[in-house]
């Protein structure tokens, strides 16, 4: 995928979005760190230009609910960095967001982490590409593009706001 | 990061950053309605503390709950260690027991370097004897680039009971590694010899040590480690080395006053200093929280602790 059909697919989920919720007002964006958090801001400011509409966004880390945190022998522990979710959850419909959904295993986390912030009416999974490969029961409820990999692949995500640039790459290991 | 953390040496550079940056994210949980993560759940930490202390204590036990530790604190003067038993052998009771860290604070300096060379368990150092106080230095570094967003070139003082405070060896360690210029003062019967080897620059006049200064550091006069005739009086001592606001004026317009507690209001500080608008000393208890889980986080990787 290239810049722009990441453009193309961020504006289509956005119209989604819209679709789907009638009624903005109890809309709020969250991106998983590090590549969901620019993510989380360009659809809200994709759904601005379409609605007029100002979605709040947060971000959250969701290091501290790793499954795999202490199981390794001693080892370098990942960065945790800080979740910023600057607005009540309770009652509010979240859309969630991530670059890749893979096992479903961040995912999880992330709704651990999220539940201990109050209780959303929803929440919704939003991710630019679904790899697939789940280990666990979970699905995309918008997804940029499904892209069939095997599981010896890596799939990079690249956004202008972190790596200068917009794409997404596919390595064979 | 090495399997314990028994002083500031232990730490590489970008180790004490990541800490300190650690620490920036493990504050916000301290702000949530739950404050608590799973982190550390089903790990075991035992708080052993040979000396009395409140803060160090609270904050630790305070940080591990907040990362679902299970903990328990064992204080020396309820302990078989009135009974006669030794350091040695009740860490290794303790290790009988499978916990997967001990928080030791101890009268004898190199306590936790016994207990790092005969326990499997992770060893933190939180005070030994007149030797170091790691996480004190590292929430104090944190304090203070919280305030002046950096360490490097700052002028920090500490003034007090220089000979006695493993909590100015730990900092000195730590803030000259990050480029601060630490000059440190107090009467000559309280420096300690060779200080000067941690690259501190040593005064015995207040006035000069805290002229242009970024951050004030006091130190607290440990009588109760004090076996002969070090001061004249403790009014003597306030009238020369206290720090009062004439005092805290000749330093930069921003200083921050720093104190680790307990305070000995009257004697190293005076009040109107020490709840003044440069004081920070109860940040720094605010920011040991943070720091603490920060270190907690960072050691706890691992089943064994090999």
């Amino acid at each position: 995928m290239d810049a722009d059909r990441v453009g193309r697919a961020l504006t289509r989920i956005a119209h989604e979005i819209l679709e789907r919720n009638r009624g903005v007002e109890e809309l709020a964006l969250i991106g998983i760190r590090t590549r969901g958090v620019p993510l989380a801001k360009r659809l809200a400011e994709a759904i601005r230009e379409i609605s007029q509409h100002d979605i709040p966004t947060g971000a959250l880390d969701i290091t501290l609910y790793r499954d795999d945190l202490m199981r390794a022998a001693v080892a370098a522990q990942p960065v945790v960095r800080k979740t910023e979710i600057p607005f009540s959850i309770d009652d509010r419909r979240i859309l969630l967001v991530d670059d890749v959904l893979y096992t479903g295993r961040t995912i999880r986390a992330a709704l651990d982490a999220l539940i201990e912030f109050g209780r959303p009416k929803t929440i919704h999974l939003v991710v630019l590409v679904d790899r697939g490969h789940r280990e666990l029961p979970i699905k995309a409820d918008y997804v940029g593009k499904n892209v069939p990999t095997s599981q010896s692949q890596s799939v990079q995500v690249r956004l202008t706001e972190i790596d200068g640039r917009d794409e997404v790459e596919i390595q064979d290991a | 990061m090495n399997k314990d953390l028994l002083g500031i040496g232990d730490l590489t550079r970008d180790e004490i950053y990541a800490i300190l940056d650690t620490a920036e994210a493990m504050r916000e949980i301290g702000q949530r309605a739950i404050k608590k993560v799973p982190t550390l759940r089903g790990k075991t930490i035992v708080n052993l503390f040979y000396e009395p202390s409140t803060r160090t204590r609270t904050s630790f036990e305070i940080a591990e709950k907040r990362l679902s530790a299970d903990t328990l604190n064992i204080a020396a003067a309820q302990s078989s260690v009135l009974k006669g038993e030794t350091l040695a052998d009740t860490a290794l009771t303790i290790e009988a027991m499978q916990p997967d860290m001990i928080v030791l604070r101890h009268a004898s300096s190199g306590a936790g370097h016994l207990l790092s060379r005969i326990c499997r368990s992770r060893i933190i150092n939180a005070g030994d004897g007149t030797h170091e106080h790691p996480t004190q230095a590292l929430l104090d570094a944190f304090t203070i680039r919280e305030h002046k967003k950096r360490i490097e070139g700052l002028k920090v003082t500490i003034v007090g009971d220089l000979l006695h405070s493993r909590v100015l060896r730990s900092n000195a360690i730590l803030l000259t590694a990050l480029g601060a210029h630490v000059w440190i003062c107090g009467p000559s019967t309280l420096v300690p010899a060779g200080i000067d080897r941690l690259g501190v620059r040593v005064s015995t006049i207040v006035d000069e040590a805290v002229a242009d200064a970024d951050v004030i550091m006091m130190l607290r006069i440990q009588q109760e480690r004090m076996h002969g005739a070090f001061l004249p009086s403790l009014r003597e001592y306030f009238v020369t080395f206290g720090m009062t606001a004439a005092r805290v004026a000749r330093a930069k317009p921003d200083v921050i006053i720093m104190h680790p507690g307990p305070m000995n209001r009257g004697v190293e500080i005076a009040s109107e200093v020490a709840d003044g608008p440069y004081s920070v000393i109860l940040e720094q208890v605010a920011n040991g929280v943070a720091v603490r889980m920060a270190v907690l986080y960072m050691l706890g990787g691992g089943q064994d602790g090999d």
